[in-house]
């Protein structure tokens, strides 16, 4: 085991490095996507509420491993055929799209339960006064949404976290992709995915516990 | 006394609203006259708070035609938030913006909607809570006021926006009975300082007191009005008498 760290140390810790940038990227992309979609949902246009629900089915419906294989081989394929020969996409950006887009969609199910709890009765005052939608939206409704939506968004970041590994299909050199180089090396299972899986739950455990405080925070206000 | 020669404020012209199949409003009219306080009596369901959320678009009128200050709020193309500008409301359970302390609720609108500045919008809402006696609460936030101190600061959002008419959708209802006293003081002071209201309350004291004129509604209809004297004291409509022996 200590020879595994010794020699194989830095690689890890470089390894999750990538699994952290694929990690971060994905979320920041999955807030973005997560809000416009959680929006098309809880606005009064049926045509949103019905893009916003389509969105959520298909990705909610689809495996993260058949879309990142879609994404990474499916589309450049697709391109290919309609003349794009030259459209190729590296594993970190296949692997952002597939993350973000599958996260994203549960992100906006989270946002959009978050605005959904928040009194109906603040949406009206607000527009009482003359304040647009979208000035309720952003400076009432959603402020006070987020504070019930932290637990859940911290419990999917910690979900994406983990779903990294997955796109350890399409060859991105993340954790557990180095795991699987690790012990096809060294023939030593046992030692690597015990490794591996420490690595993983000290990043995880540790974030949590951060997140758990800055939620603390956040009450201490109300 | 009903103020019969004073400006228009309020125009109410056969005024309907249904939710899907059920009738709320059948047939409304009413003509609200500048500086006036009409309170709407009747019982629960007869349509008084709908009437009140169709003057600021809150509710959508099926079919009608309602005025405030010259801007048609029935009309599609009016900017229904600029006409809210001018339409104060308070609602029943307050409906403080949980994450801003008191200033700021009283602010937000002033200064977003570029009414005033900054300094010109702090400087109104510490009068303003002055005006309502809650000058020390100004840092204060929702959660840490009884629910009539809630109910005064809603007030002063209201008036911050300088509107030409205030609705008050049963503002003392979700009060304790020892708070309903300090807001309807309020309101009696807003009254006495010439504001328009539009009041919907079952406090038949404040009605009798404070305003110049009482519509009783009942099933969408406005059944009779007038005087407080002749509404309370001489109601000639069965439904109005029977009302109110159940509530006085």
């Amino acid at each position: 085991m200590i020879q595994i760290i010794q020699s194989y140390g830095t690689m890890i810790l470089r390894a999750l490095g990538q699994t952290l940038i694929l990690c971060l990227l994905s979320l920041c992309v999955a807030m973005v996507i997560g809000l416009i979609f959680a929006l098309l949902n809880v606005s009064h246009n049926r045509i949103c509420n019905f893009l916003g629900t389509l969105y959520v089915d298909a990705i909610r419906g689809v495996p993260l491993i058949v879309l990142a294989y879609f994404i990474y081989f499916g589309v450049p394929a697709g391109m290919k055929m309609m003349g794009a020969v030259d459209f190729r996409l590296t594993a970190l950006q296949a692997g952002t799209a597939a993350l973000s887009m599958n996260c994203g969609a549960y992100m906006a199910e989270i946002i959009r339960a978050g605005i959904q709890s928040v009194d109906r009765g603040q949406m009206e005052a607000s527009r009482s006064l003359g304040l647009t939608y979208g000035q309720s939206m952003r400076l009432v409704v959603l402020p006070q949404a987020i504070k019930t939506m932290i637990p859940s968004i911290i419990n999917q970041f910690i979900i994406t976290l983990k779903d990294t590994s997955i796109l350890s299909v399409i060859g991105f050199p993340e954790l557990t992709n180095m795991g699987k180089t690790i012990s096809g090396n060294t023939f030593k299972s046992l030692e690597t995915w015990a490794i591996i899986g420490i690595v993983y739950m000290i990043v995880i455990v540790s974030l949590s516990k951060a997140a758990k405080r800055l939620e603390r925070k956040l009450n201490v206000g109300r | 006394m009903i103020k019969e020669n004073g400006k228009v404020m309020v125009h109410v012209e056969n005024l309907k609203k249904n939710f899907d199949k059920l009738e709320v409003l059948k047939d409304i009219s009413i003509d609200i006259t500048e500086g006036e306080v009409v309170v709407l009596l009747g019982p629960s369901g007869s349509g008084k708070s709908t009437f009140l959320r169709c003057i600021n678009r809150l509710e959508e009128a099926t079919s009608g035609k309602i005025v405030v200050d010259g801007m048609e709020i029935t009309d599609k193309h009016t900017d229904i938030n600029k006409a809210r500008e001018d339409i104060g409301m308070v609602f029943q359970h307050f409906n403080l913006f949980n994450n801003k302390n008191v200033i700021d609720n009283i602010m937000l609108a002033p200064v977003e909607l570029k009414k005033m500045t900054k300094d010109e919008a702090r400087e109104k809402a510490m009068a303003l809570l002055q005006r309502v006696g809650l000058s020390d609460k100004a840092e204060a936030y929702p959660s840490q006021l009884s629910g009539g101190q809630k109910q005064r600061v809603a007030i002063a959002r209201a008036l911050a926006m300088n509107p030409n008419v205030i609705l008050f959708d049963e503002p003392t209802s979700a009060l304790d009975p020892e708070m309903v006293g300090e807001v309807l003081d309020v309101m009696k002071e807003l009254a006495g300082a010439g504001m328009t209201m539009i009041v919907v309350t079952h406090e038949i004291g404040f009605a009798r007191e404070v305003a110049d004129r009482i519509v009783f509604v009942d099933g969408g209809y406005i059944v009779e009005q007038g005087t407080p004297n002749e509404i309370i004291n001489h109601p000639k409509e069965k439904r109005t008498i029977d009302f109110l022996n159940k509530v006085l």
